[in-house]
């Protein structure tokens, strides 16, 4: 059995905790984001493109038996890592758990800025694109 | 006439603080200025003061209001030497002047076939009302291009000029890459051709002397908020038989002489323009932000940020695999740079981690960024109140963070 969106959070939150300083913390991010594979170019259409962001970002979602697994990709390394964790979080879960997740961690890691709702921040979409993959896949 | 930035930079309150642990270093200038105490005041004696609606109130309070209001457009008039107060529009911004000429003039010139050139380098804004008229007048949009250095190709603008051309609109300065481009020259050429000119100065007019007359310009545009003053103003100049010639923008109280049912007259310049209850407290406090450039010279705020762009070029150059975007010879303190293999979005979020604010994207420049081939860029704008010490700390943060991103 695969850990609980809540579980996967709470180690994230955990890792997160060893940095003292951001540096060290945004270090950390930039590494997730480079680790993250490279969305393959198929996907990379303007259809998985998510608007709203300084930097392009990919988002590719598919149905694997009850589970929905996501894929994405972004030009910045950083938006990157962002990805990285929220895939690390929400992919191979069911639809249910996805709509019904409460990303706490964001805020609980520093990085709520990054949900801010300015233009040059995509990371808000992002998760409400993931949701209403969540959404759309379950009303099939 | 040498300036004392440090007395100066305690004008600026908002420069005194911490942003993420550092000593804030504001090298967003293009996008918006910082405004003095003594703007920040204006705002505030009025509102707790005088605070009335101009122009009809006949007690002290809307006296008081309508004569500091009016004050305002005199002193707009120095500041840009026009030859009369009526020619000053009040708008709400650059982007709101360029609107109410394309929906005036434009609505009442433009015809199937006509000609409207604007350049490679313009804004979003010096963009779309231009093409929302020319759509519904059947006229034409044509772009004067750029060269490898961001200059505009003014052999190319010359063989653009024909009969059919009825306006030129180009800004004054670039806003992504800092260009200055030879309005004069320009505007000669133009109006040879039987052409008009509308130059939008929202990125000139805090870092250029204008002077309208002598530029004989048909239309000029800028922002209070990017000359050290508060948001939600802009001005409008334009020459007295174009504005007497143009119909009215906006219907509503204030631009109307005489109202019935079965029509109505409109009210002389520059009221003709103005419907409704205006901006009064900012525009207000703009008269004090025009004081306080007046009172340091302009002549040595431009100095100042010359010897800051050099430094910073100079700086900025020394880092490997940095590319200065746009290298005209004449630029204002306007630096656009991208770096091999690293995204600006990145660059941006690190250098507000050391409390740096520049400015990443694509400046609502998108025809520009396109002409480069390139997503957007990072772009650092000063201003007179910046030092040469912030601009070692920024390339010494800039650097830190190319070195965590590679």
């Amino acid at each position: 059995m695969a850990q609980s969106i809540q579980e996967t959070q709470e180690e994230l939150i955990e890792e997160f905790g060893l940095f003292d300083d951001w540096a060290d913390k945004y270090e950390y991010l930039i590494d997730l984001g480079k680790k993250l594979p490279n969305l393959s170019e198929v996907f990379k259409t303007e259809e998985n493109v998510i608007k709203g962001c300084q930097s392009r970002v990919w988002l590719h979602a598919e149905k694997q038996g009850d589970q929905i697994v996501f894929e994405a990709d972004s030009e910045a390394v950083i938006v990157k890592g962002m990805i990285s964790m929220l895939i690390r979080v929400l992919s191979h879960h069911t639809a249910e758990e996805i709509i019904q997740a409460d990303l706490y961690f964001i805020d609980q890691i520093g990085m709520s800025q990054h949900l801010a709702q300015t233009r040059s921040n995509g990371l808000l979409s992002m998760v409400k694109q993931m949701k209403n993959y969540a959404l759309a896949f379950s009303a099939k | 006439m040498t300036l004392d930035i440090h007395k100066i930079r305690a004008d600026f309150p908002v420069l005194d603080q911490q942003v993420n642990g550092s000593s804030l270093i504001y090298f967003d200038n293009a996008a918006t200025t910082q405004k003095p105490k003594s703007v920040i005041d204006a705002l505030s004696h009025y509102y707790a003061s005088d605070n009335a609606n101009i122009h009809r109130g006949l007690h002290a309070l809307a006296e008081r209001a309508t004569n500091a209001y009016e004050l305002t457009r005199t002193k707009i008039k120095e500041f840009i030497n026009a030859p009369s107060s009526d020619q000053i529009i009040l708008t709400a911004g650059t982007t709101g002047s360029i609107n109410l000429v394309a929906q005036t003039f434009g609505r009442a010139n433009f015809s199937k076939g006509d000609k409207i050139l604007i350049s490679n380098l313009e804004h979003h804004s010096n963009i779309v009302p231009w093409q929302m008229i020319a759509e519904e007048k059947g006229a034409i949009i044509e772009v004067i291009p750029v060269d490898e250095r961001g200059v505009l190709d003014l052999a190319a603008f010359r063989n653009l000029l024909d009969a059919s051309v009825k306006l030129v609109a180009v800004n004054h300065v670039s806003n992504a890459i800092g260009t200055i481009n030879p309005i004069a020259e320009m505007i000669q050429l133009a109006h040879a051709h039987g052409a008009k000119v509308m130059i939008d100065g929202a990125q000139s007019i805090a870092h250029l002397d204008i002077d309208v007359q002598a530029l004989d310009i048909d239309f000029f545009a800028f922002s209070a908020h990017k000359l050290f003053g508060p948001t939600g103003v802009g001005v409008l100049y334009g020459k007295r038989e174009l504005l007497e010639s143009m119909p009215p923008y906006q219907g509503g109280g204030e631009m109307i002489k005489e109202v019935s049912f079965e029509g109505t007259t409109y009210n002389e310049l520059p009221y003709k323009f103005e419907a409704g209850t205006p901006n009064i407290a900012d525009v207000i406090a703009l008269s004090a932000a025009i004081d306080y450039v007046n009172a340091l010279s302009k002549e040595a705020l431009f100095t100042q940020e010359l010897a800051l762009l050099a430094y910073a070029t100079e700086q900025l150059s020394t880092i490997p695999g940095l590319r200065i975007i746009g290298t005209a010879p004449d630029k204002i303190a306007v630096i656009s740079f991208v770096i091999d293999g690293i995204h600006p979005q990145d660059l941006g979020v690190l250098l507000d981690k050391f409390g740096i604010a520049i400015r990443t994207g694509h400046h609502c420049v998108q025809p520009l960024m396109k002409r480069f081939g390139l997503p957007g860029t990072c772009r650092a704008s000063f201003a007179f109140y910046n030092t040469l010490e912030e601009i070692d700390l920024f390339v010494k943060a800039l650097r830190r963070s190319i070195n965590m991103l590679q």
